[in-house]
């Protein structure tokens, strides 16, 4: 086999490339193997890490950086990257932005054999070779060819002080079993460079173990010798060139703006369960003993799902219940797939971002007596109201719209509740007629809570209409959008604290326009649903897309949603 | 993309037809030359026994003089300007030079802060100067501070037509903003880059409203991963000596010099894919388009377009 195929073969096959005992506390070694650099650290939970030797972001070596034995930070920028899993916790230019979960520095496997840490660069099948606990030589390096010093070494085997040389036998291309003595392997470096590593097979007596090492330090430097004066006559081969693999698209241009989706906290699936037909319960816990940020009744959290989504999932918690965050998501088929996602792809263990709870759909308590009503998923907003209100004995009433009994979800939570009552099987119109029914014998003083699927509350406001409620008593939140969004107009937005004047052309939103202007503007649906883009207008009319807002409030024209609405006048002037 | 075109000369036209720094005048003495490289061109340059500067491209085996030759230049000369402390020469047919219009104003403080060898490119060297990520992390306690580590959003604006990057708005958080004051405060930036490989910043100067310091960096690449870096001042401070601000500029630069040696690979990649920008990195991201569109080969690794 020649130099070349043996290299080649090194890819897919484990190496020793550290001493066990290099890996020192709080320390990042510096390795090498097959032309690729590597950073080598122990974490305080003794979990050994064998890292690509260069940060994502800057490509500032990590050998240099500082191993707070939890995670690695960059010296350049103090990018944090965590024990194990080499993602990227922390960008301190950016200190309210999560970073994007799929920073993750490039890993190579880990094995221990021998009191050497092996790692492959390929692919490598089955394991390393099982060396034993024995004395650990120290190593040397050698400015030769692997394949050559594989031959020296079966050619002139080192012998134990005072001994015959051993009979010498090759266990693999890089592998060589000096009988009865131990095993010595070569780390090829780079094409022309390598390491000789050894292991005897014993410790040897505790008086004795100083004196052998230094018999086969001097042993090995005098086979270091021979080799490189053998490859002195020859000329070196052309060095391995590292590969630095290209970050994932997504990563490769740069993210608008800030206040995008914000999501701060980790939190991790303690729990999935079926809770209710076609819903999946979610328990999210924390991932360190940080308490996480706490929501109210009727918030939401944007979560970020496997596959790059980013969806918003009411908070089903009741008060108090402050440990964990509870959300439901209903299978919905021929969605985008933020909810095949959670169904099919999300696993208890996994750790999510999230955003801070948000708040569009507050629930005020200072009513009387308050009517939630529920169509579908919209329960879970109106559940964690509905607790709320419960434990306040406030007065309120829970109409929970399901198609059928076994769409029924969350029935555990509901059977704790004093005041629910399910309605199952209604076709639209019967629908329509009972909210007809609630709604017209509400009394003086009552508010009246919503969330459903879009037709059922267009029926909903409707009917709210035409049976004298007052506007500031009708809440409702919607899931999604379902208005056909026309974003074909262009027109101009003045911003009048930014003093910027900008044109936003057909096919792009206000939002995305202001915000590659450089100013910050928070969103989280985007789709006209949330009013987390809410932004007051001072001059024009804006062209109304959205759902959020009432009739009134689009009639007063004095707020947009900048995700999806659009102007009716050339100009629209913002508060921004 | 093999290692040895490392060594070879430069061949992008847009690079070759600049002007390209040599270090200070002040450093050359009379009568005698020195043997140099610009962009992979073995070259000497000196100076006459009358004071007149000149360079010339050294036969790679030449003899390798140390005083001027009697006959004066032994090879073909090239063109040579004195201009921001520098003798800068070009390989091609230069344009005039980029201006910095704060070195003809009369109450400056004009001074050569001076030249550092490192082993990277000439276009990571501009990028580490055109970012502010790094002050708290590289200038600890200097040019930035933990916790205070957020680069607030600023403007880019590239303009082809005069080859220049403009990034203005730039503010950060500087622990001693001027000499004897308590507390940090955020300091503004400008920065400029008129030339692949030269950049000039712009700094609030305290003590002189309105006005900014202005800190050159103007980078001699040797080869594709080596560079001399030569810094170039011209403020409004009046106070401190020389030497004072030699010493800062340098201990500077010292921090920068290890973890620019610890990058890799050294050539600036211009694959977007290469590396992970953050909002913080606009300036970068728009130098390393704008050395694409010039179609600037040398000092980077092209990208994958
Ligand atoms: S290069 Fe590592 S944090 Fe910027
Ligand atoms: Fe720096």
């Amino acid at each position: 086999m020649s130099a070349e195929e043996l290299l080649l073969r090194a890819e897919n096959a484990w190496h020793p490339v550290a001493s066990e005992s290099d890996l020192v506390h709080r320390h990042v070694f510096h390795g090498q193997l097959l032309g690729q650099e590597l950073a080598l650290w122990r974490a305080d939970d003794e979990h050994i890490n064998v890292w690509e030797n260069r940060c994502l972001h800057r490509g500032v070596r990590l050998s240099i950086a500082v191993n707070d034995g939890r995670e690695l930070k960059c010296q350049y920028h103090g990018w944090r990257y965590a024990n194990r899993t080499a993602a990227c916790t922390y960008i301190p230019a950016h200190p309210a932005d999560a970073p994007a979960r799929t920073i993750r520095n490039g890993t190579y496997p880990v094995r221990t054999s021998g009191g050497m840490v092996w790692t492959a660069v390929g692919q490598p099948t089955g394991e390393p070779p099982a060396l034993g606990q024995g004395l650990v030589l120290r190593p040397v390096p050698v400015r030769a060819r692997p394949a050559d010093v594989i031959t020296l070494l079966l050619e002139q085997p080192p012998a134990l002080p005072d001994a015959q040389p051993p009979t010498a036998k090759r266990r693999g291309d890089l592998v060589v079993e000096l009988e009865s003595v131990g095993f010595l392997v070569v780390q090829p470096m780079d094409s022309d460079r390598a390491v000789i590593r050894g292991v005897l097979s014993s410790q040897g007596p505790a008086g004795e173990r100083l004196r052998i090492l230094r018999h086969f330090d001097a042993a090995l430097t005098r086979l270091r010798d021979t080799a490189q004066d053998r490859a002195a006559d020859e000329a070196a081969p052309a060095p391995l060139l590292p590969r630095y693999e290209p970050v994932p698209k997504h990563l490769a241009s740069l993210p608008e703006s800030s206040g995008h989706h914000d999501l701060p906290t980790r939190v991790r699936v303690v729990r999935t369960w079926s809770a209710g037909a076609g819903v999946r319960g979610l328990e999210l816990g924390p991932v360190d003993d940080r308490p996480l940020p706490t929501g109210q009744a009727g918030a939401h959290l944007d979560v970020a799902l496997p596959g790059g989504l980013v969806r918003q999932y009411s908070l089903v918690n009741g008060p108090g219940e402050t440990h964990h965050y509870v959300i439901g998501v209903k299978l919905t088929p021929g969605s985008a797939g933020g909810s095949a996602a959670v169904h099919e792809r999300v696993r208890e263990g996994d750790v999510l971002a999230v955003s801070l709870p948000r708040n569009g759909f507050p629930l005020r308590r200072d009513r009387t007596r308050t009517l939630l009503i529920a169509g579908g998923i919209g329960i879970t907003p109106l559940l964690a109201m509905a607790q709320t209100l419960e434990h306040q004995r406030l007065s309120y009433a829970l109409h929970y719209f399901a198609a059928g009994e076994a769409d029924v979800a969350f029935r555990e939570r509901l059977a704790a509740l004093g005041s629910v009552r399910t309605v199952t099987g209604l076709d639209p119109a019967a629908t329509e007629a009972e909210l007809e029914r609630l709604l017209g014998a509400a009394g003086e003083d009552s508010q009246v809570y919503f969330c459903g699927p879009p037709p059922m509350l267009d029926v909903a406001r409707d009917v709210a209409g035409r049976t004298g409620w007052p506007r500031d008593s009708v809440h409702f939140e919607y899931f999604r959008n379902d208005r056909t969004l026309d974003h074909s107009s262009r027109f101009e937005v003045v911003l009048a604290r930014s003093v910027l004047n900008l044109t936003v052309e057909p096919g792009r939103s206000i939002l995305e326009t202001v915000r590659a202007a450089g100013v910050g503007v928070p969103s989280s649906c985007e789709q006209g649903a949330c009013g987390t883009c809410r932004v007051a207008v001072i001059d024009g009319r804006p062209d109304h897309q959205d759902v959020y807002l009432d009739d009134e409030e689009r009639a007063a024209g004095d707020s947009v949603m900048t995700c999806v609405s659009r102007s009716l006048t050339p100009r629209l002037t913002l508060d921004l | 993309m093999a290692p040895k075109s490392l060594n070879q000369p430069c061949e992008d036209k847009v690079l070759l037809d600049l002007w390209h720094p040599l270090g200070a005048v002040e450093a050359m003495p009379r009568n005698r030359v020195r043997h140099d490289r610009l962009l992979g061109v073995p070259l000497t340059l000196g100076r006459s026994p009358e004071g007149r500067p000149a360079v010339w491209r050294r036969p790679p085996d030449g003899p390798q003089p140390t005083v001027w030759p009697a006959e004066g230049p032994t090879g073909p000369t090239l063109p040579v300007i004195e201009q921001y402390g520098c003798l800068w020469t070009s390989l091609g047919t230069p344009r005039p030079i980029f201006p910095i219009p704060e070195a003809e104003e009369r109450d400056r403080r004009l001074l050569h802060a001076g030249s550092v060898m490192l082993h990277t490119s000439a276009p990571r060297a501009v990028e580490n100067f055109l970012d502010m990520g790094h002050f708290p992390f590289v200038h600890t306690a200097v040019l930035g501070d933990e916790p205070h580590t957020e680069v607030k959003d600023y403007t880019v604006e590239v303009s082809v037509a005069d080859q220049e990057i403009l990034a203005t708005d730039c503010v950060f958080y500087q622990p001693q903003a001027a000499l004897g004051a308590q507390g940090g405060a955020d300091v503004d930036y400008v920065y400029r880059v008129p030339h692949p490989h030269c950049s000039v910043l712009y700094k609030s100067s305290p003590g002189y409203e309105g006005r900014l310091d202005a800190i050159a960096l103007f980078v001699q690449a040797l080869d594709q991963e080596r560079i001399r870096a030569h810094m170039w001042l011209c403020l409004l401070d009046d106070d401190q000596p020389d030497w004072a601000l030699r010493r800062f500029q340098m201990s500077i630069f010292g921090q920068d010099k290890p973890i620019l040696e610890n990058q890799l690979p050294r050539r600036l990649p211009l694959d977007p894919r290469a590396e992970t920008p953050i909002r913080a990195d606009k300036s970068a991201v728009a130098y390393r388009r704008w050395l694409g569109q010039l179609g600037v080969r040398y000092g980077v690794i092209a990208g994958a377009a």
